[in-house]
């Protein structure tokens, strides 16, 4: 690790910057399924930006903000005007609109690019951090706050500190309006926070991020950040407020972890570094992607464990069921080969391998037979299966002959006592005898 | 849309005052009745077979809602052809054939397909951030890829840069071949399979009662739109060549109900749109040509959306209009009876043709 406070300082910086801002508004374009208008967005403020240049012939923040703002509306408001006039569904109407936008920007840029050699397109679209050199820093900490050297600080971090300050103050104001906008547009319209006023702010604050943006990760990384680290949280949690946390927590290590990614990795084998934008870009895509592998609750890790855990428990119901019925009909054990005989499930020896380890089969000497503990479990299941039938048939009108097959589905279901429905009925359907309730303890 | 027109206009007009002069017109004119050299016919014509591809199947990608699925799918192709590009260094060849760099873009290009349907059969995550993460996470792959050619290739980027604009002047007649011929197969595979793309676009679960393969013909839709974008590439660029898949298709809806002239339409002002494209790209090299077919088939949509008979903007203001003309006419009339009138008539209920 050498960093250096000129070099590094200031692209760090803008990388955190950018990552936390697009990071948190991305959150309520992920929640209202508007990804793909940040996508538009971001492609179809670059006219707006040159229009904007081109008409003051200054590169000044205010007015590239309000060329963004404009254009973000103007975005909107045609993608709105082709998906009802043509009737398109809206991703075809969002496809048209930055499409024609964007090209729009680029020969726009090519155009001025003659008179001004100052507009690169090729830095609008993948960013120049690397470029954001503090030339004034100071060789020691002591010099750190003198006039000279802060004057030198990149205008592009002042900008970026006022646009992401505003974001937060914005979404840190108008949380309660966005989060039931988020979730009932309908509901918000109702309660008096006009949604579609919300659509519009929200709509000109991501268009003005993406501004702010452009300079250190280019118009198109930005859509990575604004959806990357959104989407990773929104798989940790529930939670709107704790995803706005997290989210902008995973932007924060995004930024840092793309752009030591960039310039620090490939020096460890003696090369130039590469593109920092590019970098974050793809870190905020692995963690992504690590996220949907082992996201607590919903990583398909967590998904095949659970799965796995699910499918043993039901067969070890299985097989409990079975011996009972056995037993009920006078074999009083059970032998290997009769089970194997009607068996279904996965595989026999590992069920009755994991029964027997929880105390629920004795399996001395070859047959099976129940143990107590196993004995009161397979009660309990006979008991629901029967009075699901019971149900089924009563309350459904499903013939009797056919209604085995759901209840040894609805057994398994613990939430759901089916006594509370139709009280204790003696015999099942088939005229079989329906156990009693074990009470509890 | 009328912006887009106004501001090609004035484009057009712009380079007037500075350097578009009788000479300029002449070689416009030239370029246009295909009278300026072999090579640049090819290219036009090249391109021009490719927009009605694109069109064709444009088409069932936006019935099919996979429109954004294609730019995505473009996007993803940058890191491809960045290691195409390494690789062929690596070995010793030449890394700027067209072939090699294809499979490459078609590598991560369908691989940024996969990952969009894992996304979605992980069930979390809806399509739209499926999509755009996809997207952004493989382009940014693809800009690192990008930097560390242009830092550390003795050849530089150059072969690489054509095919994030579009370069049409730097495609070589083999290159128009291979184009053309990618374009005609899957030109004839939609003509083959135009009955069960249909249905398949219009009612999967209909098809799939009937017992037809639905997610073989997906496939082979996708596998259509792959191609198309692969060719594409080298033509319109990777973040517009999407354009080439939606713009005509969207531009068609506005004419027809009817799927069969829906397609050709959406052929014609495909072909229309790159041929107009690749022509002006050709007189006035310095803009990339993809934004370029872009606007020119962008202006048809336009004039699309404005002007067609029955869908079109004027027409519906027009019958709106009317229609509250209409209203008046019937609260008058309502009025001079008094007796009857109990406020305004529902509005279109009246007999006012259509």
């Amino acid at each position: 690790m050498n960093l250096s406070l000129g070099l590094d300082l200031f692209p760090l910086t803008a990388a955190i910057l950018v990552s936390v801002g697009c990071g948190l508004l991305g959150n309520f374009l992920v929640l209202r399924r508007l990804s793909l208008m940040g996508d538009a967005i971001s492609h179809s403020v670059l006219p707006g930006i040159v229009i904007a240049f081109l008409l003051f012939t200054t590169r000044s923040a205010g007015v590239l903000l309000l060329g963004a703002a404009i254009a973000g509306v103007v975005t909107v408001v045609l993608v709105e005007v082709v998906r009802q006039v043509g009737r398109v569904e809206s991703s075809a109407a969002i496809g048209v609109v930055f499409t024609v936008l964007f090209a729009l920007g680029v020969l726009l840029i090519e155009q001025a690019a003659v008179r001004h050699a100052d507009l690169d397109a090729d830095c609008l679209l993948y960013g120049q951090l690397e470029t954001l050199l503090w030339y004034g820093a100071p060789d020691d900490l002591s010099g750190l706050f003198s006039a000279s050297t802060l004057s030198a600080i990149p205008p592009q971090i002042y900008l970026l500190c006022i646009t992401v300050t505003i974001v937060f103050l914005g979404v840190g104001f108008l949380y309660k309006e966005l989060r039931i906008a988020a979730f009932d547009p309908l509901l918000s319209t109702s309660l008096g926070f006009h949604a579609t006023a919300l659509h519009y702010l929200l709509m000109i604050m991501v268009a003005a991020m993406t501004v702010a943006s452009f300079e250190a990760v280019g118009s198109i990384l930005v859509i990575a950040l604004l959806v990357c680290p959104a989407a990773t949280a929104r798989l940790l949690t529930d939670r709107l407020s704790v995803q706005l946390l997290l989210s902008v927590v995973i932007a924060f290590f995004c930024g840092i972890g793309g752009y030591l990614g960039a310039t620090v990795v490939p020096g460890l084998w003696g090369k130039d570094s590469v593109n920092a934008a590019g970098a974050i870009a793809t870190v905020a895509g692995g963690l992504l992607a690590i996220g949907l592998l082992v996201a607590p609750r919903y990583g398909s890790l967590a998904r095949w464990l659970r799965h796995r855990r699910n499918t043993s428990a039901i067969a070890i119901d299985d097989l409990l069921t079975t011996l009972y019925r056995v037993a009920e009909s006078g074999g009083d054990r059970c032998s290997f080969e009769d089970l194997k005989a009607g068996w279904s499930g996965p595989k026999l020896h590992q069920v009755i391998a994991s029964a027997s380890r929880r105390g629920m089969i004795a399996v001395e000497g070859g047959p099976l037979s129940l143990t107590p503990n196993g004995r009161q479990r397979a009660e309990e299941l006979i008991r629901r299966h029967r009075l699901w039938e019971h149900y089924l048939v009563d309350e459904a009108s499903i013939p009797a002959d056919h209604v085995h097959d759901t209840a040894e589905v609805l057994e398994h279901i613990e939430a759901i006592d089916p006594a509370d429905e139709i009280g204790t009925p003696n015999r099942d359907p088939h005229g079989k005898p329906i156990p009693p309730k074990h009470e509890e303890g | 849309m009328m912006l887009t027109a106004r501001i090609l206009a004035s484009e057009l007009a712009d380079s007037t005052h500075s350097s578009f002069s009788a000479s300029t017109l002449d070689t416009l004119i030239q370029v246009l009745t295909f009278r300026s050299g072999y090579n640049t016919n090819l290219v036009i014509a090249g391109t021009a077979l490719l927009g009605f591809a694109a069109g064709i199947i444009g088409v069932f990608a936006m019935l099919r809602k996979r429109s954004l699925v294609a730019d995505a799918l473009s996007h993803a192709t940058l890191p491809g052809i960045c290691m195409a590009f390494l690789l062929a260094a690596f070995i010793g060849q030449a890394g700027r054939t067209l072939p090699v760099l294809l499979i490459g873009a078609g590598f991560t290009g369908v691989l940024g397909v996969l990952c969009i349907q894992m996304i979605l059969r992980h069930g979390r995550l809806r399509e739209d951030v499926a999509i755009t993460v996809v997207l952004g996470a493989f382009f940014g792959a693809g800009v690192v890829g990008l930097s560390y050619i242009q830092a550390h290739s003795a050849a530089g980027s150059a072969g690489i840069t054509r095919f994030i604009y579009g370069q049409a002047a730097s495609m070589q007649p083999s290159d128009v071949v291979i184009m053309a011929w990618i374009c005609g197969i899957s030109l004839l595979a939609c003509m083959l399979l135009f009955k069960e793309f249909t249905i398949v676009c219009f009612n999967d679960s209909y098809a799939r009662t009937l017992g037809w393969p639905v997610e073989r013909l997906d496939l082979g839709i996708m596998a259509l739109i792959v191609l198309v974008t692969l060719v594409g590439l080298q033509t319109a660029g990777l973040i517009l060549v999407v354009a080439l898949l939606i713009l005509p298709a969207a531009s068609a809806r506005f004419w027809t109900d009817r799927i069969r002239s829906m397609v050709l339409l959406s052929g014609l002002f495909g072909a229309t749109g790159c041929w107009l494209g690749s022509t002006l790209s050709a007189v006035f090299p310095r803009y990339p040509t993809g934004a370029v077919i872009v606007l020119t088939s962008g202006l048809l949509f336009a004039l699309s959306m404005l002007f067609a008979p029955r869908r079109g903007l004027i027409h519906l203001l027009r019958r709106r209009g009317r229609l509250q003309l209409h209203d008046l006419q019937a609260v008058a009339v309502h009025a001079d009876g008094a007796p009857g009138f109990r406020g305004l008539p529902h509005r279109g209920s009246g007999s006012v043709d259509s």
